[in-house]
């Protein structure tokens, strides 16, 4: 049986209700919210600050440190453990990788960029919900950055290739699904974050960056929309 | 540490006015309940007071009764302080402040009786229900004790049990019941700075505190938790008006809810 439509009866290119705001946690130096359905991202960034333990330190350049966090209670199924996993420190891990290259650190030797994301209440694409949100934070922070990263995430359930998997599509049983997240500077071009779980072949999978890309061009337009309207606020 | 910033406050409190312009015994503005933010939780809620803000969410599961008490469920309350909303927060383990914070939190809705645990038990000595009460502040612009409590109660009103069948509980299908609550217990915290009492400390009255008084109390003004905190200690006079001053307080909180 084909995946004729989807569960919440979107569009296959349609990622779900997205809402972008920035400044949203006044203590931080950088901080911006990305709600994406029912997956809900805070983001903070403080620095470029001093960097302890000192063997840290690089002469050289600033260094990023990202920390991926769902609270305890944002998983609709049992309570998250606080303290970190092996799949939160992953996921860490690959958000650095992702943000790292829109950044010029060669201005802040021997400090540390510190990006904080808590997500209150997640529903599958949290990953990219942190970047999405990591990045306006940055850019809130006012650092000097060559783009934004823009994320999401693209697959395919059964024959169809689609975007923004929800949960049900995740763990859809009848058919094969390929989940893929990823993340895009959209002015240079380029990929900054590609993992896959699932299964797909070559063809498709090229197809999918292509489809993502223009997702993530729209939601390029939303990030730049809420880093305005923040300004626009203070005008006013 | 801070001496010139704890004389400035000092001259200001004795001119009956604070960095911000407010009064010694009033509130940030506004202060904001939301109800029902996190969707994935039993009950949550957030507050704001003024720049402060904090999400408590409630994860309910079932579990073994304590030996000695088989027929009653209980609460657990967890703090921690994310080094997104404040930054000398660090990550790692809850430290000595998050602990003080969850426990503060704890004894008000504990001793209050709020819950009655008893109608939290399914089966004697078998399954009881556990309410998970996770403290998760945003923004830390002081007063975390008075907002998260706030908060902690709210989202105990917003609290409905999930689906349980005897052996699992279904999270995805929520029930229609509701968290049943006997008191509404208020946090407010009492702060000493030189001769003043001051009510909301922002982070840099924090920062020169003398002592420090958390005051719980119910809707009739009966005290149900207590925490003395800061390094200076206090006369019995002294308590007495932080008391009154926090059961005054607590009234003005409590129709916030």
């Amino acid at each position: 049986m084909a995946y004729k439509e989807r569960i919440d009866g979107r569009g296959f290119d349609e990622t779900r209700q997205i809402e972008a705001k920035v400044g949203v946690i006044p203590r931080a130096d950088g901080s911006a919210m990305f709600k994406i359905g029912n997956t809900w991202a805070y983001a903070a960034v403080y620095g470029p600050r001093n960097l302890h333990p000192k063997f840290l330190q690089d002469p050289q350049r600033g260094i990023l440190r990202c920390n991926y966090n769902m609270m305890p209670f944002s998983s609709s199924g049992e309570r998250v453990r606080p303290g970190g996993s092996r799949r939160s420190k992953e996921i860490s891990l690959v958000t650095e990788k992702s943000l790292l290259p829109v950044l010029n650190l060669e201005d802040y030797p021997n400090s540390v960029v510190d990006v904080f994301i808590e997500l209150p209440q997640t529903e599958a694409g949290s990953r990219c919900a942190g970047i999405c949100a990591a990045s306006m934070a940055l850019a809130d922070a006012g650092l000097d950055m060559k783009d934004l990263v823009c994320a999401v995430s693209v697959g395919r359930v059964d024959d169809k290739l689609l975007v923004d998997l929800d949960y049900a599509e995740e763990s859809y049983k009848d058919g094969p699904v390929a989940d893929i997240p990823i993340a895009f500077m959209p002015n240079v071009g380029k990929l900054t974050l590609l993992q896959m779980d699932g299964e797909i072949s070559k063809e498709e999978l090229i197809k999918l960056i292509e489809i993502g890309k223009e997702v993530c061009a729209k939601i390029y337009d939303i990030q730049k929309k809420a880093l305005k309207e923040k300004y626009h606020e203070v005008e006013a | 540490m801070y001496q010139g910033l704890r004389s400035h406050i000092i001259n200001l409190l004795n001119a009956d006015t604070r960095l911000d312009g407010r009064k010694l015994a009033e509130y940030r503005k506004p202060i904001e309940v939301e109800y029902g933010v996190v969707k994935t939780a039993e009950g949550s809620a957030r507050v704001k007071i003024g720049e402060t803000d904090v999400i408590v969410g409630i994860k309910m599961e079932v579990g073994e009764p304590y030996p000695d008490i088989p027929d009653e469920g209980t609460i657990i309350v967890g703090a921690e302080l994310l080094p997104l909303s404040n930054p000398e927060f660090e990550l790692g383990p809850p430290g000595i402040q998050a602990i003080e914070l969850a426990r503060v939190v704890d004894r008000g809705i504990r001793e209050s009786k709020t819950v009655d645990f008893k109608k939290l038990c399914i089966a004697p000595g078998e399954k009881v229900w556990l309410l998970i009460i996770d403290i998760c502040p945003i923004n830390d612009a002081g007063n975390l004790f008075d907002a998260s409590s706030l908060a902690a109660l709210a989202a105990l009103k917003d609290t409905k049990y999930p689906f349980f069948d005897g052996e699992k509980v279904d999270y995805k299908q929520k029930t229609d019941k509701k968290l049943e609550l006997e008191k509404a217990p208020i946090a407010v915290t009492v702060v000493k700075i030189g001769e003043k009492f001051i009510v909301d400390p922002d982070i840099e009255e924090e920062k020169v505190i003398d002592a420090r008084l958390t005051v719980s109390s119910i809707e009739d003004g009966t005290l149900c938790a207590l925490q003395k905190g800061g390094d200076f200690p206090l006369s019995v006079e002294d308590i007495d008006k932080m008391l009154d001053i926090g059961i005054e307080k607590a009234k003005e909180l409590r129709k916030r809810l």
